[in-house]
């Protein structure tokens, strides 16, 4: 797929393979870098949000008097003052812009605001009268599923559905819903252009996904939209959906000036999609010697009130359902149930969060079982490149080095001694020392890279040498990852030229680099720029008969030719959009080439646990991981050990807690994110293998660490306390009462 | 009912009306335009609102603007010496401390008053002096490695 001209010939800094730091790096240090939250234009309004406080209800009326009447309030607009496409969605556009009749889940965005400032408009917002007549929630998943309320069901059947073993072991598993939480809440501003156009500035993960869904709602041409990257506080999944993009450009239109919007907290957390909440029943057989003869398993994840990405969501959990492990005959059964529950969607990981949870215990109860160190189990059982996928068929093409990972983690020593000798639950009186358990866990999970199932996915760059050095020219959005780094350590090495500037430009500049999401952009937009990066050196070479470029200009027999200032009085720019390796939708079996390549990533936790008070310390999390090429070893382990403490999180402490369909604690009080007291020791291997399709054979390496983090973490409790530990997040109650 | 006020902010004077329920975080990002302190939670629980208040750490979303005056606050604004970085700015972007970015002004902060009061912190020390600051970028291990880099440099 890339086109691979030949490299520079003289080594450049800060190319690839090398630590460059990050470019935004000292402007995020010094405070002066702009988040969406920061932006500021003269004579502009806030926006601000009526919200549903019941999770079902049908609207008899609303009366946007009152708020009309309060001093310094612009607008109050309603579901019949959408001129477009009365709903959106990532998938379908099954969620209403703002409520009409009904409303489907607690927090629904019913009415928007706009007013002199934002004390104002929450004001405003807040006396807006709806009349409701309270419904009956559907909270409840199975019910939903039972009476077919469901977005999507998946079926997958591989091999003789007959097939069975000596030695089987089955178990029901839970994960809670764990929310994103980014640090920067949702924020943006729209501003008019004066001529029935809108330009947006919005926290995103995907901006011409949100270009396209302002289009349709506004009814808008999509030349009178732009949606421009800015600044983001951090994303996770929470940002591929639309949420506030919509609202403020219909204020800025209406009012005809800038309207800015900033999420609360306590709003955030009902304002974006949640890590889908899963019930999964699984059933794994084996022959004596512990060969996996055939799993089945039933997954249920919620998808709560509105689609947003739950059919793919389920599909990864189905397919990812098995682990990366070898087995012939394998059955699953999905479904993502519509509930009154808030919508669910993307979260790092994307569905293989949830069954390698479940996959992974049922691996160490069939160890168990058999007699057999776990690790070995998995050893035996170790999906390779060259095999095939046990749920799709899929033969795996690309490098996946399951027995390396699983050897290399397993050979790294474990300190003696943490330095901490900190008691489970800190500083409290807890427990004396002597009673405290150690527990080690194991865990291995696996995930497809990039957009499947026959997506058109590509992402567009543009490359450019101008008299002040390279450029690259992208709408792919920096959420803190490193791509911005990435991409210009990748020019570096490709064109040979060190001044390297990223940036980040609108829709209409620009086509489509997709989401920030699935690992992709490093691969994805990665893989643009270097075919860009690659062919523009080419192009340049061969009209000036060079044999090497660099910052000093074009050689040719180790001789300057042509110095850069005369390069560049050409205008020289390549735009390249690349596409990875093809998949297809799969057959009503599940089956077929769905991926374009993989990723996988083992950990091994240390816990101490307090078995009188349930309550646990996550000592230290060590893991290898199937990197490909780290591009820059750094960052590559700034995720690792970002991804493995979202991993931690899920495994003890975060989930959101729903009462008939009302989230119970939506602020950092009672959602408890993992604090520095909490973080474990990290240890990291990267283990490269060439072969994949990314950027020097780089794979995208964000969501492996969240996969089988928290399997390993449950593992790890499950040892030191023989409990069964059947869901996550990991309760006091489920360990000591 | 707005009070008029002198804020005294990275040195310098700053007069502003504000409403007697206004927090400080506020005034500084929308009167005074200082927008490097950031609001995470509004519960004083994440920390990104992290200014000093006479040298001492504070949740600006949680102190009300009008119990700041006479007091002397510093922003992340105030951190930088004229000659380039501060040595925790420094460390933190060398280590890799900084991803997304939004709690690294607040991170900042609270080093600050930690490294002031405790030039030498054990480790312990440090993660008690960070354990109201959230990240959810990094897991941590970087800022961590970065303070101790920066205490040892002390």
């Amino acid at each position: 797929m890339t086109v691979r001209t030949e490299q520079p010939s003289s080594r450049i800094d800060d190319g690839i393979g090398e630590s460059a730091l990050r470019p935004d790096g000292i402007a995020k240090l010094k405070g002066e870098f702009e988040y969406a939250q920061d932006q500021w234009v003269e004579g502009m309004l806030w926006g601000a949000t009526t919200r549903s406080p019941h999770p079902h209800a049908r609207i008899l009326s609303i009366d946007v008097a009152p708020a009309l009447a309060i001093g310094g309030v612009h607008a109050v607009l309603t579901a019949d003052d959408v001129p477009g496409r009365a709903s959106f969605g990532l998938e379908h556009p099954d969620q209403p812009v703002l409520a009409k009749e009904m409303v489907n889940f607690w927090g629904e965005p019913v009415a928007i605001v706009a007013a002199e400032d934002d004390a104002t408009a929450r004001r405003a917002a807040a006396a807006v009268v709806v009349e409701y007549e309270r419904l009956e929630p559907l909270t409840d998943p199975e019910d939903a599923d039972l009476r077919d309320e469901v977005f999507q069901r998946m079926r997958i059947r591989r091999g003789d559905q007959s097939a069975s073993g000596s030695v089987v072991v089955e178990g029901f598993y839970e994960v809670g819903m764990q929310d994103q939480a980014p640090l920067g809440t949702e924020a943006g501003l729209a501003v008019p252009d004066g001529h029935g156009g809108v330009d947006l500035y919005a926290t995103s993960q995907f901006v011409h996904a949100d270009h396209e869904q302002v289009v349709a709602s506004l009814g808008l041409r999509p030349e009178q939209v732009r949606a421009h990257p800015t600044g983001i506080g951090g994303a996770f999944g929470a940002r591929e959906d639309v949420n506030l993009h919509i609202h403020l450009c219909l204020l800025a239109l209406h009012t005809s000036q800038p309207v800015k919007m900033v999420y609360h907290r306590s709003e955030s957390f009902t304002g974006h999609v949640h890590r889908h909440p899963a019930r999964m029943w699984y059933r794994h057989e084996a022959d004596e010697d512990g060969n996996l003869v055939r799993v089945r398993a039933k997954v249920l994840i919620d998808g709560g009130a509105y689609a947003s990405t739950t059919a793919a969501v389920l599909a990864n959990a189905c397919y990812f359902a098995v682990g990366p492990y070898n087995c012939e005959s394998v059955s699953v059964d999905g479904v993502g149930t519509r509930t009154n529950n808030p919508p669910c969607g993307a979260m790092r990981g994307f569905g293989a969060v949830q069954v390698c949870f479940a996959h992974e215990a049922q691996m160490d109860r069939l160890a168990d079982a058999l007699g057999m160190d776990p690790l070995e189990l998995r050893r035996k059982n170790a999906l390779e490149s060259g095999d095939s996928m046990p749920t799709t068929g899929q033969v795996i093409e690309t490098p996946l080095p399951t027995v390396e990972v699983i050897d290399s983690l397993a050979a790294m020593p474990i300190p003696e001694e943490s330095e901490r000798a900190g008691l489970p639950g800190g500083s409290g009186l807890t427990t004396e020392e002597h009673h405290v358990v150690r527990g080690i866990g194991y865990a291995v999970g696996i995930k497809n890279l990039g957009f499947s199932e026959g997506f058109d996915d590509f992402a567009q760059a543009r490359v450019l040498l101008t008299p002040g050095g390279a450029i690259v020219e992208t709408a792919a959005i920096e959420v803190g990852q490193g791509l911005v780094t990435i991409l210009a350590q990748i020019v570096r090495s490709s064109m040979g030229v060190s001044s390297v500037e990223v940036r980040h430009v609108d829709t209409s500049k620009i086509d489509s680099a997709g989401s920030t999401s699935a690992s992709r952009q490093t691969q994805m937009s990665g893989g643009a720029t270097l075919e860009a990066s690659s062919r523009l050196r080419a192009r340049i070479l061969e009209h000036f008969a060079g044999d090497d470029l660099n910052d000093e200009g074009v050689w040719r027999d180790g001789e300057l030719v042509v110095p850069m200032s005369r390069v560049t009085e050409d205008k020289w720019e390549e735009t390249v959009t690349f596409r990875h390796p093809p998949t297809s939708p799969p057959d009503g079996d599940g089956q077929g080439v769905v991926h374009a390549d993989f990723a996988l990533a083992a950990h091994r936790a240390v816990v101490d646990v307090d078995p009188e008070l349930g309550l646990v310390t996550v000592v230290r999390v060590d893991t290898a991981q199937d990197v490909g090429k780290a591009l820059n070893p750094q960052s590559v382990v700034g995720q690792i050990e970002g991804g493995i403490m979202q991993g931690v999180g899920l495994a003890i402490m975060e989930e959101l807690i729903l009462d008939h369909g009302v989230i119970r604690n939506p602020n950092f009080t009672d959602y408890l994110l993992p604090t520095i007291l909490d973080a474990p020791d990290v240890e990291a291997l990267l283990i490269e293998k060439e072969g994949s399709w990314g950027p020097f054979g780089a794979k995208g390496v964000g969501e492996p660490p969240t996969i089988s983090s928290t399997a390993a973490v449950a593992a790890a409790i499950r040892n030191a306390t023989g409990r069964a530990i059947n869901r996550v997040p990991v309760r006091p109650q489920d360990i000591a009462l | 009912m707005t009070e008029p006020i002198t804020l005294t902010v990275n040195g310098l004077d700053y007069p502003v009306d504000v409403d007697m329920g206004r927090n400080l975080l506020s005034v500084l990002r929308t009167e005074i335009g200082l927008t490097g302190t950031k609001e995470g939670c509004d519960d004083s629980e994440c920390g990104a609102c992290m200014v000093l208040l006479d040298d001492q750490p504070v949740n600006s979303c949680s102190y009300l603007a009008l119990q700041a005056e006479g007091k002397s606050v510093t922003t992340i604004e105030g951190v930088m010496p004229a000659d380039g970085l501060h040595a925790i700015q420094r460390s933190l972007l060398e280590e890799g401390g900084v991803q997304c970015g939004f709690c690294t002004p607040g991170i900042i902060m609270s080093t600050r008053a930690l490294l002031d009061g405790n030039p030498s912190p054990s480790e312990e020390e440090i993660r008690i002096g960070l354990s109201g600051n959230l990240c959810r970028c990094t897991g941590y291990a970087k800022i961590l490695a970065a303070v101790i880099r920066t205490a040892s440099d002390n």
